[in-house]
């Protein structure tokens, strides 16, 4: 260890391992089913074939916390459910990320009341935060290109939770990424 | 429009004639029968209410608990029958003290009281005597208080 410790990622081949594994982690992110409530169903119509979540690699669903590297959660966690959450997120495997989607999961949102939690960081590491209640899909794929971009800086010298956004990136975001358009029903 | 006393009701009739001094007040308000009953005639009026022919009621729609805090008697609680033979519904209505509220329960007539019940205790701290099962439903095991009582705070006691 004393030989190889803090000269992992001034090695060439590692950072290209690292650029391999991270590409392949962010195209292919599978989310766990993990509605909670109302901002569930959003969660759902993303998959749907009018918002498409599959553009971003991250349409397969898993029923199993074995199977999936990302917990969406997606509405408001009881104070009954804290428990059960943390329990789910400890099942998945490593490397594992976690987005918290609308205000209930955030803060606790309209919900300040002596069930439910105030924010679902207080049990679980959060990567990216989604405002809204419900936010539209296109607020999730937002979120999910967020963290595409957070796999993208990890390397195997850092674990996941680790990294953090950083202030440079939202501009590149903004020239890079078109976020998903779609005109109004009529 | 106040509730008026409905002792001429035939529902009323037929359980006075069964034991005259069970039912405490009668009302009656746009059509809905209410009866208050001492909590300790509750069990044998259950009986009586679902098997005497006239009345049989054999269906209880639900069970309800109010807190009136800080006024004593504190609790009440409301079950709703009805009739499904005779197409005729009732209120019946308990009033209980805010210290160590309990009354019978009524699973031995209606099993489906057991959750409604189970409900009641978690939520308002009213117990329920004779329960089969009489522990909490909604919240957790572990949980101190009872949420919807007048004096737990919305927010519930955060630290
Ligand atoms: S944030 Fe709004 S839409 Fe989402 S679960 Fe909470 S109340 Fe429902």
């Amino acid at each position: 260890m004393g030989v190889l410790d803090q000269r992992f990622e001034k090695n060439f081949m590692i950072s290209s391992v690292d650029y391999v594994f991270n590409w392949a982690r962010k195209s292919a992110i599978w989310p766990l089913t993990f509605g909670l409530a109302c901002c569930a169903i959003e969660m759902i119509a993303s998959t749907t074939a009018r918002f498409d979540i599959a553009r971003f690699g991250a349409e397969v669903f898993r029923p199993s916390p074995r199977q999936a590297d990302l917990m969406i959660v997606a509405g408001t966690v009881t104070l009954k459910m804290g428990p059960v959450l943390k329990r789910v997120w400890e099942q998945m495997a490593d490397p594992k990320w976690c987005i918290s989607m609308g205000a209930c999961s955030s803060v606790g949102g309209p919900f300040n009341a002596y069930s439910v939690l105030q924010g679902v960081d207080r049990i679980v590491p959060v990567d990216v935060y989604v405002v809204g209640c419900p936010p539209r899909p296109e607020g999730l794929f937002y979120a999910l290109l967020k963290l595409q971009d957070k796999i993208e800086q990890m390397s195997l010298a850092k674990r996941p939770t680790e990294v953090r956004l950083q202030p440079e990136m939202v501009e590149q975001f903004k020239r890079g990424v078109m976020v998903a358009q779609t005109p109004s029903p009529r | 429009m106040t509730d008026k006393p409905a002792d001429e009701n035939p529902i009323i009739k037929k359980l006075r004639a069964w034991d005259g001094k069970m039912i405490a007040v009668t009302s009656e308000f746009r059509g809905e029968l209410s009866l208050v009953l001492p909590p300790e005639q509750l069990a044998r009026a259950a009986q009586c209410l679902r098997a005497a022919p006239g009345l049989q009621f054999d269906f209880l729609s639900d069970i309800s608990a109010v807190d009136r805090f800080p006024i004593e008697p504190r609790f009440e609680v409301n079950y709703h029958l009805l009739s499904i033979p005779l197409r005729q519904t009732v209120r019946l209505r308990v009033w209980l003290p805010g210290q160590d509220p309990v009354v019978s329960t009524v699973v031995p007539v209606w099993p489906t009281a057991n959750w409604h019940e189970r409900e009641i205790f978690d939520l308002f701290g009213i117990r329920f005597d004779g329960h089969p099962d009489l522990h909490r439903i909604l919240m957790p095991d572990d949980w101190e208080g009872y949420p919807l009582r007048k004096d737990y705070p919305v927010e519930g006691f955060r630290t």
